[in-house]
């Protein structure tokens, strides 16, 4: 392995051969050991940068245990051994202070270049700018406009209290994953709405944490075509387990497809918020949308969790006036888990999910809101 | 200053312990506050345990079973605050209660007043903490770094933390200052800095660092409390504030704290070698010197919890560096341990099969801090498995082994009686094979790509899990044993000499086993002989 910190071309050799063996198995196989190569040239320089210094660390072990253990095996007192009464030696002390320093200094050296090489978030080919919420990934492709929300895949979600074996990528699959182009530096600028997160996907090689009020930024560059998985690294709250991330990465092509599929869904998105809805489709639509935002607080079914979160059965919130409901939802609580779901849904998701809440768990209020009170109470937000 | 107190003993009543149990109320022996703390730190111990077992029973297979994902926050939370604040640091004031004014030659610690009320804040402290378990929302939940604004989201278990967390951190510091003046002013005549067991010596460093940290810690969390709950904005981002700058006062406090839990089990483990191998501590001063550079350090290397938080570039190397220069001086100390053992007469009683196990064990996990400190990779390593398989290798394998180890050492000397050697001997192989199979796994979990901090787990990461489950249970289960083994020498068996172990040097050993309620009335005269071996 230690040859191959040289060896580039050795390492995507390695990365083809990981890839295919991937392939096989789904994601990693089990009983992994090790970190992957990856598909990017810093993942793959990390890689070797860990198993050198693993290698160095193994090195150092199987002297220094290896003195010990002849020491002990040779210096017992039941093998008749006299102690010897030495307790200095200055020649001794100085080589183990002088020959650390050296191996470290060693390993400083390739950290540093590499370090400096991550760091780099120049020349990009392509922005994406990653939110995170509780408990979810948004990313807006500043060039091309579009914009995507990641939540947990519902397979997932259904199989957490049932059998995850059943399920493909269990806890590592979302509804909407992101494309990059292969080839292409991409650039990402993380933030985040609420609390701290961080986005990792091992086989970019790149981790960072997202904060709020903060932007943070890293690059990869893909090589290989292939679906790569991570997930939130930063305890962020009850669901921190349950937020993945899936990038696909695609020809440039197919990539363009992609956006160009997106833009439409997102054009007929915002001509759904025009028209009038009736009720049935407010609730039907509703319903999945609080099923994803809001039930992992207040439970599927609205009866929340005591002094945590709370219940929407019967609430003074959902069974009162309209617009503090709205603006609830809208703005979230500071200082709790209820956040401002008014950046995060469009008019109709909100219109459905407000109408869906004022009208099960028993809070019969027969309150029908439209999209178009959404886009009002927008409006009325920002003074225009 | 030490001579003045002979002229005492001339009108002294030879007095013991008062009867019942307000003895341990109102005691001011540090014998006896030694015990109170080595016995609350067990109790916690046990209490952490149960939520760690908790943690692995969850995590044995993929799905939820046991623990919803709030409870499991909570569980995670409240065992690493109960095992820091509650059990190591706890054990580790026991251990200096009971040995620093033996060993230094003084005839109790000097503050005997504060000391009990330094101990006697504790259980009111974790009564408030554990509490917090029967509120409404629970127990805290945003990990034991209470990171904003994540922590900021719970509810009065909130209040409740930050209060025990500063009466833990007014315990700590009037527990330093208690014995930085112990080991400054009461050494007997002759017991010269440079004479002192090195336990004394870590420990007086650590108690530098005590002071030096706790009230960090205190600001930080006060900072927390307004922010809470008086509307300040110190951490919150839309009212001009920085959630960043939290952990970097959190870990200006935090790593110190690493070296406070981990400098006493040096200490120990250098008086346990020495008296096993039958040959004197090999390069004593270095190993002191080693221990103040630790220290001084330790104050330099915090950003190295936070590298993935988007410091600037030479924030990251200039952590990176003096991170890696800490192996420097521990490995000092390594080498010293194991050129003590090298051509000396080695027997293998149970403290001796701790300190060896820590000995490596403790390296393995400074093996993989060397990894964590190298930035490039530990974007690849930070928040996974690989830290928690790190720290618990430096805190089990290290702090707790050596706190054991330490237990069988001196328990023979605190008691008169002799522990159990087989039973002993089955404790430590259980625990060292059991404490492999939980945490080394959790290596390779990590590089696997599994989070720390996660109730469910992908697929692929179920066999390891299972094998760190079950690793974790008979680890558990083992440490009945400790209490079984302490129990039953506390009530009785073979008694002991003076010296206990024929390598033994130091003044606690010219003691008589169980040494009397008060000792060192008159000072004794130190020689080099009966120095630190």
């Amino acid at each position: 392995m230690l040859r191959r910190t040289s060896g580039r071309g050795a390492g995507s050799g390695m990365a083809v051969f990981a890839m295919l063996a991937l392939a096989s198995t789904g994601a990693f196989a089990a009983w992994d050991l090790n970190l992957p190569v990856g598909v990017t040239p810093i993942s793959r320089i990390v890689y070797d940068l860990h198993m050198l210094i693993l290698w160095i660390c193994v090195a150092i072990g199987v002297v220094v245990f290896g003195i010990m253990f002849i020491s002990i095996v040779r210096h017992r007192k039941a093998a008749g051994v006299q102690a010897a009464q030495f307790h200095h030696s200055t020649f001794a002390e100085i080589a183990w202070t002088v020959i650390p320093i050296v191996i470290l200094v060693s390993m400083a050296v390739p950290a540093t270049t590499t370090l400096i090489e991550m760091e780099d978030t120049t020349d990009a080919d392509l922005t994406v700018k990653v939110t995170a919420y509780q408990w979810k990934w948004k990313y807006e492709y500043i060039e091309d406009g579009i914009t995507v929300y990641s939540n947990l895949a519902a397979s997932s979600r259904q199989a957490i209290y049932e059998d995850p074996t059943k399920v493909e990528n269990y806890l590592l699959e979302v509804d909407n994953p992101i494309v990059f182009p292969v080839g292409k530096k991409v650039r990402l600028l993380l933030t985040a709405d609420d609390v701290i997160h961080t986005w990792w996907v091992p086989e970019l090689g790149q981790k960072k944490d997202a904060i709020p009020g903060f932007i943070n930024e890293i690059w990869t560059l893909v090589e290989e075509p292939g679906v790569y998985r991570g997930q939130c690294a930063e305890l962020c709250g009850k669901d921190h387990g349950f937020m993945p991330i899936v990038v696909r990465a695609a020809p440039e092509e197919e990539y363009r497809a992609w956006v160009a599929e997106r833009m439409t869904a997102q054009a007929e998105q915002a001509a759904l918020a025009m028209r009038e809805w009736g009720k049935t489709e407010l609730m039907a639509l509703g319903e999945k949308v609080y099923v994803t935002s809001c039930a992992t607080c207040h439970q599927m079914d609205g009866a929340g969790v005591t002094g945590a979160f709370p219940s929407i059965r019967g609430s003074e919130v959902a069974t009162g006036d309209v617009q503090a409901h709205l603006k609830l939802v809208m703005d979230g609580r500071s200082g709790t888990a209820m956040q401002s779901f008014g950046s995060q849904l469009d008019d109709v998701e909100l219109a459905a999910v407000v109408t869906y809440q004022r009208n099960a768990f028993g809070n019969a209020t027969g309150d029908v809101v439209q999209p178009a009170m959404i886009s009002a109470a927008r409006n009325l937000n920002t003074g225009g | 200053m030490s001579t003045s107190y002979a002229a005492h003993a001339d009108d002294h009543h030879h007095h013991g312990p008062d009867p019942g149990l307000l003895r341990w109320v109102f005691t001011t022996n540090h014998k006896d506050i030694g015990t109170l703390y080595l016995w609350f730190a067990l109790i916690m111990f046990f209490v952490g345990g149960f939520l760690a077992m908790g943690i692995r029973a969850e995590l044995f297979k993929p799905g939820l079973q046991l623990l919803d994902p709030h409870l499991f926050n909570q569980f995670t939370t409240m065992h690493a605050l109960i095992m820091i604040f509650g059990a190591i640091m706890p054990a580790f004031v026991g251990f200096a209660n009971w040995l620093v004014p033996m060993m230094v030659g003084a005839p109790d610690m000097a503050l005997p007043r504060l000391n009990n009320w330094s101990f006697w804040l504790l259980p009111f402290a974790f009564t408030l903490l554990i509490g917090t378990f029967f509120l409404p929302g629970g127990a805290p939940a945003a990990g034991w770094t209470m990171y904003p604004p994540l922590v900021l989201q719970g509810g009065a278990n909130v209040a409740f933390m930050i209060f025990a967390v500063h009466i833990m951190g007014i315990s700590s510091i009037m527990g330093a200052i208690n014995i930085i003046v112990t080991i400054l002013n009461m050494r007997a005549p002759g017991m010269t800095l440079l004479r002192m067991p090195l336990f004394v010596w870590t420990w007086l460093i650590t108690a530098f660092l005590l002071i030096a940290a706790m009230p960090v810690l205190a600001g930080a969390v006060t900072m927390l409390l307004t922010d809470k709950f008086f509307g300040t904005s110190f951490f919150n981002a839309a009212g001009g504030g920085d959630p960043v700058m939290f952990q970097h006062v959190f870990w200006f406090f935090g790593h110190p704290e690493v070296y406070i839990l981990i400098l006493p089990a040096f200490g120990i483990i250098s008086q346990i070698i020495p008296t096993f191998a039958r040959k004197p501590l090999f390069g004593y001063e270095s190993m002191v010197y080693a221990t103040a550079s630790i220290a001084f350090i330790s104050f330099i290397v915090w950003a190295h919890h936070m590298f993935t938080v988007g410091m600037p570039l030479s924030g990251e190397l200039f952590f990176m560096y003096t991170t890696m220069l800490i192996a420097v001086p521990t490995g000092v100390k390594v080498f010293n341990w194991i050129a003590t053992m090298w051509r000396g007469s080695m027997t293998f009683e149970t403290p001796m099969l701790w300190a060896i196990a820590f000995v490596v064990l403790f390296t393995i996990g400074g093996f993989s801090g060397l990894m964590l400190a190298i930035t490039p990779v530990d974007f690849q390593y930070h928040d996974t498995y690989f830290v928690v398989a790190h720290f618990h290798y430096v805190l089990v394998t290290g702090a707790i082994f050596a706190i054991i180890g330490g237990v069988y050492y001196w328990l023979p000397k605190w008691t008169g009686h002799m522990y159990d050697e087989t039973l002993g001997k089955w404790h430590f192989w259980i625990s060292t094979i059991s404490v492999n199979v939980l945490f080394f796994p959790q290596h390779f979990l990590g590089l696997a790509g599994m989070p720390r901090r996660i109730p469910d787990y992908a697929v692929q990461f179920t066999d390891w899990n299972m094998v760190s489950s079950i690793g974790g249970f008979v680890f558990g289960l083992s440490q009945l044993m400790f209490l079984y083994i302490v129990v039953q020498t506390i009530r009785g068996g073979e008694k002991v000499t003076e010296r206990v172990w024929e390598g033994a040097h130091g003044l606690e050993w010219t003691l008589a086993s169980p040494p009397p309620y008060h000792t060192f009335e008159e000072p004794p005269h130190v020689t080099e002989a009966e120095a630190h071996g």
